[in-house]
């Protein structure tokens, strides 16, 4: 199960890298879509024997991460009518470069952190943290507010990992109750995103830092 | 030397026109046509061989050399590279980049003769060739770092000897990226779709087919041939890293590798059949993603030797 495990977190790290370079935000939803269903997978490689619990998880995971969230985004740029994110404040290519500076400098952290009880995946905690630092720029760099959603859903999905570690103590009322909070905030956010296309006629969150009467 | 020794790069040497032939009946079978014979690069070369050359007067020396130091340059370069169980037969610790420096002379070679010629679109090509090897490069030698890291080996006959079924276990998931960046350097390097058409003859689009305009006769033909060596030499260190067939006895790691240099000219053939050339500036963000392929291996293999 390591070997896989280890495969399907190299892969969650491929869609973070994916991300960085994809323009077309469709594109961008579905491969937070995958990174959702493969995230929703990984505890399955991480668990000791089967459980209602980790079914559990399993199933809500993906049900929301993979599929509910990302129809509400493709509702929200099919509304709003936003296709590309054009001219990010740092270039796609540049931003693949920080990104790849980005998982080195997460790999070197987590070389030097104390190893956790009860984690079998050496890939776990830097993908964990690489993950984490991709959505923020993510969330930093891009203009259109749904691309920041999406950065947004990028880190929750790293500190996702982080608590993977601690999966098998983890209470399901807490599992259930972040992934409440996410997709409350995430429908929260492509209403917004749908409000601020209505109001302003454009995504661009620069305009948003601006007063006017 | 043994005879089996000395077995692959003749291999290399006689069987590299197949390779062209083998991915365009791939691509002709693909979409229903006949296409020419398997042996029509052979064919093509002898034609060329046995004709008189033309030179314009405005060209030096420079360009009458580019194809003869192109064509030595992937001959030492073949005679390098490790294919099936046999070590090459050069082989010394660091060799690999003299690879790729041997590569870089070859181009640089061809650059050369194109820009001798004074004709504006064998300059464009020329300039575009440049850009891309520029960003092809360092993906190259970061995939071959990656194998002499995970080997522990200096050498590339070394490094690929040592990567057996075991070494696959261990580093299976750098090795696997170290693949798919292997693969992009080998269309790119090659001119072969999506990065450039080798089908085309319009100018305006083409990058390596129109450096070679003014080439005629024999030159011709020992570009073709130099180009046929490429891709075999590129798809020896493909195959090598693919394929783990060091536990084979001797012979039959040699047909199994022969067997996966079919199938990748079968698989090119079906990369050019399925995919359209990219746009001129979507080439440099398929080059710059198969680098980071290659650095986020690269980490991978580093990890927990640092720090």
């Amino acid at each position: 199960m390591e070997r896989l495990g280890d495969a399907l977190l190299l892969l969650v790290l491929l869609t973070d890298l994916a991300l960085l370079v994809t323009d077309r935000l469709s594109g961008s939803i579905r491969l937070v879509a995958l990174q959702g269903v493969l995230l929703g997978l990984a505890p399955l490689t991480l668990a000791h024997g089967a459980s209602l619990h980790l079914a559990a998880i399993v199933a809500g995971t993906i049900a929301i991460k993979a599929v509910v969230l990302p129809r509400i985004l493709l509702w929200a740029i099919r509304e709003a009518e936003v296709r590309h994110e054009r001219q990010p404040s740092i270039g796609h290519l540049p931003s693949l470069l920080l990104g790849l500076a980005v998982t080195g400098i997460a790999f070197l952290v987590a070389a030097r952190l104390p190893a956790l009880p009860g984690n079998s995946l050496p890939l776990l905690i830097p993908v964990a943290l690489s993950t984490l630092m991709i959505g923020f720029l993510l969330l930093t760099s891009r203009r259109k507010a749904l691309s920041q959603v999406l950065g947004y859903l990028v880190l929750e999905n790293g500190i996702y990992l982080f608590g993977l570690t601690l999966a098998d103590r983890l209470p399901l009322l807490v599992e259930m109750g972040v992934l409440l909070d996410v997709f409350v905030g995430a429908l929260i956010m492509g209403l917004v995103v749908f409000q601020i296309q209505r109001e302003l006629e454009t995504l661009d969150s620069r305009e948003l830092s601006q007063l006017t009467d | 030397m043994t005879a089996l020794a000395a077995l692959p790069p003749l291999c290399a040497l006689v069987l590299a026109p197949l390779l062209p032939g083998i991915i365009t009946r791939t691509r002709c079978w693909l979409t229903g046509r006949r296409g020419p014979p398997l042996l029509q690069t052979y064919t093509d070369i002898g034609k060329l061989l046995a004709k008189g050359a033309v030179y314009s007067r405005t060209t030096t020396a420079v360009f009458r050399a580019g194809p003869l130091v192109g064509l030595a340059a992937v001959v030492t370069a073949a005679a390098m590279v490790p294919f099936g169980t046999a070590a090459a037969p050069l082989a010394f610790p660091g060799d690999l980049i003299l690879l790729c420096g041997l590569l870089a002379l070859m181009r640089f070679a061809t650059v050369l003769a194109a820009l001798d010629t004074g004709s504006a679109f064998e300059g464009m090509g020329a300039s575009r060739e440049v850009q891309f090897a520029a960003l092809a490069e360092p993906a190259l030698v970061l995939a071959l770092a990656v194998v002499v890291r995970s080997t522990g080996n200096l050498s590339l006959s070394g490094a690929f000897g040592a990567l057996t079924s075991a070494a696959w276990a261990s580093e299976g998931a750098a090795l696997v990226l170290v693949l798919g960046t292997l693969f992009v350097v080998y269309l790119t390097e090659n001119a072969r779709v999506p990065v450039d058409d080798p089908g085309t003859h319009l100018e305006l689009t083409m990058i390596h087919e129109v450096m070679v305009l003014d080439h005629g006769g024999p030159d011709l033909g020992l570009i073709h041939y130099a180009a046929a060596l490429k891709l075999w030499v590129l798809g020896a260190l493909l195959v090598g890293v693919a394929l783990p067939v060091q536990d084979l006895m001797p012979w039959a790691g040699l047909l199994v590798a022969l067997a996966g240099m079919l199938v990748l000219a079968v698989l090119v053939g079906v990369v050019e059949t399925v995919m359209a050339r990219l746009k001129l500036l979507r080439v440099p963000q398929l080059l710059v993603g198969a680098t980071a392929l290659a650095v986020l291996a690269v980490v991978l293999v580093m990890r927990g030797r640092v720090g």
